[in-house]
């Protein structure tokens, strides 16, 4: 089993929790690790990504070469974009349609997702929309999560557990809306993966 | 035994802690500044009363860790490579008084220049203190080490420099702890002058210091690290260190056999080592994350062979950081690429955080100095260095930590007026306030403008030691009363804020506006933690 996942979004999108989730469930499933990520100026709004490599074998490189990535997540859709040299043939890319305008010359949404739509495996879902409606507006990363969640070789259970590891401090509410983000998610790209 | 997951930076704390660590200083700095933060906020260093406060800046860090050291006790100091410059009086020396607790200087390099003004490489000051060098390439690696690096500094009386470079210090992994050691007892050096660097005494210890670094290179603790493995293709031999023997073995990793690879680790290296793979391979390359430290030291001045490749032939690009595809190119495999990034991708620059308060400051500086047109504004290391970018381009310096007071003194001195100087509290606590002295003393007509969240901002918002007392400093320095202003960097304040800079611009004289507002992002956490 492998799995090299670039994550990617903005400065202070929360792409490190996504990143701290997918860690505690390989860890519980006694997998090798090593993930990459960008602290320092960059996240003042800045664009942000991280190198998740998962596998029952030693993991070597901290970065993921070109064209190895399984798998691109992204809380935004025109950082997801950014790192394709990555995305292997086979690979998925699952994004937020839900762009973060921070610069004056952001592109028009629409030429973004046309461009997206030009990947042979993507996934686009409206993880913001999908948060709101599962009751816990903040959780569009763990929704994005979910929705990657059916390209990650490993049980889907050990994401819920992990999930509620992460956010066990913060009481159980948060935890359960995190949980029913999460499950949404993954229904929710399940059913455009068919 | 535990298994935890850590950073790079993070495994280097762990272990510290674990080998019996008395105290830690640092001043925070991309990308060192998570040793100290998880210092700080681990349970076993509280139960072990672990010293672990933030410095004012690299030099005071290093001195009082050098104090801990004098008194028998085990300290560590962390830094990024340019702090090690801030540093360097204190390392230098370190190196000729020796130590008596072991004493080890983490210093983080970052090579691409991620969150820097320079890429230099922190072996050099290894090679220039004659201090032992410690490069690991994983986090296991990291902590391992770490023991090994007291180890090494006691038994040699010798700070130990351990250098990490971004990618390592930020990439996570699982890592395997040992048993957790005591601290040292309380214990003064045997021999009363042996950090007395009187001239006669310091001459006598430097020749000590030669001598120990030329039998560093058969200490085993050194040299277990540094490690060769044989080859059946002998046309290419390949010496590594540091994070790039990753890209190497993830490269080769389907044909492990077929080249000879030496991986240097820890520094002094011996010369058989190197002799040996050279001896016995028709070509040498050599890749390392950084300046081409060990490339220069295999190739002596001498050598313009053919045989050997790395950063100064061009075979490897001579700046910026390694990947694996720059490691498969250099060893002639293949490179796959995915995709092109699409045209329409735009470059998303970092930016200040809507709502920030340097945001409002800078709106007002770039109207009040409007009149007097360009080029007259000196700035500083931290978030506010932003203000350079649009739409605010309102800043003309960023070079040192401090040099903002210093270069607009000495512009001032030229003739330039106004002569502005933007600076934030916590780097006016780390190198402004001789600055402002000198201004004071020969009253230049410069004013300083200190943006004060509260906080040290871009490494993530660690306690500034400014707060609550930048008016009292300004004071005792010599500024006076009637210049020495503070204002509110808000929307609404704008035009008494505009009104206030052109006075002091106006003025012929040192004056000091201090614009005070909390970071928003430390007063979102604070807020939310009151809860």
């Amino acid at each position: 089993m492998k799995s090299d996942i670039i994550l990617s979004g903005v400065g202070g999108q929360g792409i490190l929790s996504i990143a701290a989730a997918i860690g505690l469930a390989a860890l519980s499933n006694d997998l090798y690790l090593k993930q990459s990520e960008v602290h320092g100026m960059s996240q003042r709004g800045g664009d942000v990504q991280s190198h998740l490599r998962i596998s029952d074998e030693p993991v070597l490189s901290d970065l993921i070469p070109y064209g190895k990535a399984d798998l691109i997540i992204s809380v935004e859709p025109m950082e997801s974009l950014r790192y394709l040299p990555w995305l292997s043939e086979k690979g998925w890319l699952v994004t937020n349609s839900n762009p973060f305008i921070n610069i004056p010359d952001y592109p028009p949404l629409d030429d973004i997702l046309t461009e997206i739509k030009q990947i042979k495996n993507h996934i686009i879902i409206d993880a913001d929309g999908i948060a709101k409606a599962s009751g816990s507006a903040r959780s569009g990363n763990i929704v994005i999560l979910g929705a990657a969640s059916p390209f990650i070789d490993m049980p889907f259970g050990n994401l819920e557990n992990a999930v509620r590891k992460l956010f066990a401090r913060k009481g159980d509410l948060i935890v359960e809306a995190n949980l029913k983000a999460l499950v949404a998610g993954r229904e929710s790209s399940m059913a455009l993966k068919i | 035994m535990k298994k935890l997951l850590l950073l790079g930076d993070e495994a280097i704390a762990q272990a510290a802690l674990d080998a019996g660590l008395s105290g830690m200083y640092a001043y925070p700095g991309t990308p060192s500044t998570e040793i100290m933060e998880y210092i700080q906020s681990s349970e076993q260093s509280t139960a072990q009363n672990v010293l672990k406060e933030w410095s004012s800046n690299e030099k005071t860090a290093i001195e009082t860790a050098l104090g801990m050291s004098y008194a028998g006790k085990r300290a560590m100091v962390a830094m990024k490579h340019v702090g090690l410059n801030v540093a360097a009086d204190g390392f230098i020396n370190s190196a000729i008084t020796g130590v008596n607790g072991g004493l080890i200087v983490v210093s983080a390099d970052d090579p691409s220049m991620h969150s820097s003004q320079n890429e230099q490489d922190s072996r050099f000051y290894g090679k220039f203190a004659f201090v032992p060098c410690f490069e690991p390439s994983n986090q296991q690696e990291a902590y391992d080490m770490v023991f090994d690096a007291f180890e090494v500094s006691e038994k040699y009386k010798v700070p130990v420099l351990f250098r990490v470079t971004t990618r390592l210090a930020h990439s996570r992994a699982s890592v395997s702890t040992k048993e957790i050691l005591l601290q040292k007892n309380l214990s003064i050096p045997a021999d009363p002058l042996q950090f007395v660097l009187l001239p006669a005494i310091a001459r006598k210890k430097y020749k000590i210091l030669l001598s120990s670094y030329e039998s560093l290179k058969g200490e085993n603790r050194i040299s277990k690290y540094n490690n060769y493995k044989d080859g059946f293709n002998k046309k290419l031999g390949i010496i590594t260190c540091g994070i790039a023997y990753n890209y190497l073995l993830e490269n080769i990793i389907d044909s492990l056999n077929e080249y000879p690879v030496l991986k240097i680790t820890a520094y002094p290296f011996p010369k058989d080592i190197i002799k040996n793979i050279i001896d016995t391979c028709e070509e040498i390359l050599i890749l390392e994350e950084g300046a081409p430290v060990i490339e220069e030291s295999v190739r002596g001045i001498l050598d313009d062979s053919k045989k050997i490749h790395g950063r100064i032939d061009g075979t490897v690009p001579r700046d910026g950081e390694l990947n694996p595809a720059i490691v498969a190119k250099a060893i002639g495999l293949p490179v796959s690429y995915g995709q092109e990034i699409p045209s329409l991708v735009r470059m998303r620059p970092p930016s200040f955080c809507n709502g920030c308060g340097h945001g409002d400051m800078f709106n007002s500086l770039n109207e009040a100095i409007k009149s007097s047109g360009p080029g007259h504004v000196f700035s500083d290391i931290g978030c506010y260095t932003l203000a350079a970018l649009p739409p605010y381009n309102s800043i003309n310096s960023c070079v040192d930590m401090g040099a903002s007071v210093t270069m607009a003194i000495g512009a001032a001195d030229a003739g330039l007026f106004p002569s502005v100087a933007v600076i934030g509290d916590s780097t006016f606590t780390h190198s402004g306030m001789t600055g402002l002295l000198d201004a004071v003393v020969k009253n230049s007509p410069v004013t300083i403008i200190i943006s004060d969240n509260s906080t040290t901002g871009m490494t993530g918002g660690q306690k500034s030691q400014a707060t609550g007392r930048l008016e009292k400093i300004c004071e005792g320095i010599g500024v006076s009363r009637e210049h020495l202003r503070v204002i509110i960097p808000l929307r609404k304040n704008h035009g008494e804020n505009v009104r206030i800079m052109k006075e002091e611009f106006e003025y012929k004289g040192v004056s000091v506006i201090i614009a005070s507002r909390e970071c928003i992002q430390t007063a979102a956490r604070r807020k939310k933690s009151e809860k």
